[in-house]
């Protein structure tokens, strides 16, 4: 994965200012408030949810374990209906290719429908860098690229501007671009995704190469799957003469029929509907309709290493609904910014940190993003144990250990700036292993409990500095239970 | 060294503390779950079509064989649709009744040209009753996939009960993959503002569905 958001303090820094921000927290707490409560009554209506679920799990697994396999029949499924399949080790590899085959097209225009995958190598910038201008046209995206900003949510990349602050975009951004936005622009939604209507369409009807990626894509018949609403991705994916798709490995499912799991568990978990608005499908190239030329870039960076995780392997079964980001209480309160990555919220804390690594201290403050509630879990369609992932990437964050870097076995040493947690670790373990120091300790601990600090001293300060230190509880466990052999008794 | 047999290589390595398993596709994946939901008479299951087509904002009529070309011409009529293109294969009576200018979708047509269009007309695949869905195959009565998307009116005809599945793993069944498909639910849609729900911002604005039944 290309680096980090440029310039991006880690976690704890980058949320506490969000939570500053009282726009920004209004912005969010109504969004993702409104999704979760629409979602759950659209989940109620499907009563093999669960179901439906594992079979999703079941689907996903099954491919990553033959994924070799899978990957081979995508490519000559994909080539036997005329499409150009291309392989690309890392971001700036997948950049070098794409860029490639626009300028082959002698076009130096091309219009994009929303894709994570292009995003996370950073294609725009490097297209823009080769003179080629790449523009967004889901109108979040749009929001974002001429805000000049960032995606901050999966689904709903301009989640965190209202619609005051898109009318002030709008204005004073659409003309530098192209059609400038109408006079007299007011902030209703309505007017504001008809100057967006207006102001993409000049682009579309004149888009010779279209950019995209793919929710999903089957093995056996080489079919690529886009899930939308607005119709620009209809626009992208038919419109163009040249087609060129940024898929990460992870998308294969194996057969045709497997697309009736997804189909039902995606929209639902993701903006609560029975079915989104739209959906294009297409396997290779049609004659007369749709683009002549296609091609199909499989994406790694870093998606082989995910693999090699035991524990970590399970995020690639990630179909990007969103529905645990609209659950999470701290990315409620530090929106998708602090994240670092343009993969934010619950999904992004142990995504991100598995495709680039811990290295950057942004990256080895992710696990820690999270208060593992377990409400991820819990709405997550393919059932990926959301914390379980957290708490393994935490202790390796911490004391470092066996793990592959761009393909090869590393060891990786402890991240800096964890110096605190991992003292706190080693105490807890010989705590744990000295049963007599813990039950004094902890006698000790409920005994002066009054006179805790709120934070900790000395080394200890980095740690509590981000936390509020929970209360130590009037009386020991252990002495609860011998009281009362667990409430048995009667006793409270 | 080249990227493919770097990736495979590299997912080969990564699977390698694994165990092999060798179950089939046939037997990893658990199908526990239903093939439609609910038991519906077909009448029923026609019903919940048009409910959920309307429940996306979808404008829903129902009307016979011989009723239909009327129909036709009063929704294009009442939409001030001055054009209208024309899938090749849709059967002609369809429109014998229609007022407006029809254009018929060639390769050679632009897409600047279709966007001074006002309305397209076509037939469907399959429609989906409980997700209220349509499906276009790209049949000759449907036309290319650009036909449904630049014009803002569409005018879509499904014949009922024919036409319509219950779920969406019945409607998967009926489809061919080597096709280009389009899933249309309810017209195009955004709530990316303050998620305030806004209709059409790219493609038709209006979608009106007509379930047809043999006379
Ligand atoms: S982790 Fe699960 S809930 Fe979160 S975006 Fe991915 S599929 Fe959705």
């Amino acid at each position: 994965m290309s680096g980090t958001f440029v310039g991006m303090p880690a976690f704890p820094v980058a949320a506490r200012q969000a939570v500053g921000n009282e726009t920004l927290r209004g912005n969010l707490r109504h969004a993702t408030h409104t999704i979760r409560d629409k979602r759950a009554r659209a989940v109620a209506e499907l009563d093999d949810w669960a179901a439906l679920r594992e079979a999703g799990k079941q689907i996903k697994d099954h491919t990553l374990r033959h994924l070799d396999r899978y990957l081979v029949q995508v490519e000559e499924a994909v080539t036997a209906a005329g499409g150009t399949v291309h392989w690309a080790a890392d971001a700036d590899e997948a950049n070098e290719i794409v860029a490639r085959l626009v300028e082959e097209t002698g076009e130096s225009e091309v219009v994009k429908v929303k894709s994570m995958a292009t995003q996370e190598i950073a294609l725009n910038e490097a297209l823009e860098a080769r003179g080629i201008h790449a523009y967004e046209t889901d109108l979040a995206e749009l929001i974002v690229q001429l805000g000049k900003d960032r995606p901050s949510h999966i689904l709903v990349p301009a989640i965190h501007r209202n619609r005051g602050e898109i009318r002030d975009i709008f204005r004073s951004e659409m003309s530098e671009w192209g059609r400038p936005a109408p006079e007299g622009l007011t902030d209703t939604p309505a007017e504001l995704a008809e100057a967006a209507r207006l102001h993409l369409r000049e682009k579309f009807l004149r888009a010779k190469v279209g950019i995209s990626g793919a929710n999903f894509v089957v093995a056996e018949t080489g079919t690529l799957v886009v899930v939308e609403s607005e119709g620009n991705g209809r626009m992208c994916l038919t419109l163009p003469e040249t087609l060129i798709s940024v898929v990460g490995i992870e998308k294969i499912v194996p057969r045709w029929q497997d697309l009736e799991v997804f189909l039902q568990t995606l929209p639902r978990s993701s903006t609560a509907e029975r079915m989104n608005p739209y959906t294009s499908m297409w396997t290779g190239t049609t004659g007369e309709d749709g683009p002549r030329t296609f091609h199909l870039v499989l994406l790694d960076n870093g998606r082989t290493d995910t693999l090699a995780d035991e524990v970590g392997r399970q995020a690639l079964r990630c179909i990007r609904c969103s529905a645990c980001l609209n659950v999470c209480p701290v990315y409620e309160r530090a929106g998708g910014h602090a994240y670092g990555s343009v993969y934010p919220g619950p999904i992004g804390a142990i995504l991100s940190p598995q495709l680039r690594g811990t290295k950057s201290e942004i990256d080895a403050s992710l696990p820690y993003a999270s208060s593992l509630c377990g409400a991820c879990y819990e709405v997550c369609p393919v059932a990926i144990d959301i914390p379980e992932v957290l708490v393994h990437l935490r202790e390796r964050v911490v004391q470092g250990g066996p793990a592959v870097r761009g393909g090869n076995r590393v060891v990786l040493k402890p991240a800096k700036g964890h110096a605190a947690e991992r003292a706190a670790m080693r105490a807890a373990q010989w705590a744990f292993t000295h049963p007599g120091a813990l039950r004094t300790g902890q006698r000790l601990a409920s005994r002066t409990r009054r006179l805790h600090p709120r934070t900790l001293p000395g080394p200890g300060r980095a740690w509590s500095g981000t936390r509020d230190l929970p209360a130590v509880p009037a009386e020991p466990f252990r002495d609860w239970w011998q009281r009362t052999r667990g409430g048995k008794d009667g006793a409270k | 060294m080249n990227s493919r047999e770097r990736i495979l290589g590299r997912v080969r390595r990564a699977l390698a503390d694994v165990p092999d398993d060798a179950r089939p596709y046939e037997e990893a994946v658990a199908r526990d779950y239903l093939r439609e939901h609910g038991q519906r008479s077909v009448a029923r299951t026609v019903d919940l079509l048009a409910e959920n087509l309307a429940d996306y904002r979808a404008l829903v009529h129902r009307c016979t064989d011989g009723e239909l070309p009327e129909l036709v011409a009063r929704l294009l009529a009442a939409h001030g649709s001055g054009s209208v293109v024309v899938p090749p294969g849709l059967p002609t009576g369809w429109l014998r009744a229609v007022d407006a200018t029809l254009v018929q979708d060639s390769a050679a047509s632009t897409a600047p040209e279709l966007d001074r269009v006002d309305s397209v007309v076509t037939g469907c695949a399959v429609a989906v009753a409980e997700t209220g869905t349509i499906v276009l195959d790209g049949s000759p009565d449907q036309g290319r996939r650009r036909i449904t998307l630049v014009p803002d009116h569409h005018v879509c005809v499904v014949r009922v009960p024919g036409q319509v599945v219950s779920s969406v793993p019945e409607a998967l069944e009926r489809l061919d993959p080597a096709r280009p498909l389009t899933w249309i639910s309810g017209p195009s849609a955004t709530s990316d503002i303050e998620l305030d729900r806004v209709e059409g911002v790219h493609g038709p604005r209006t979608l009106e569905v007509v379930l047809l039944s043999g006379s």
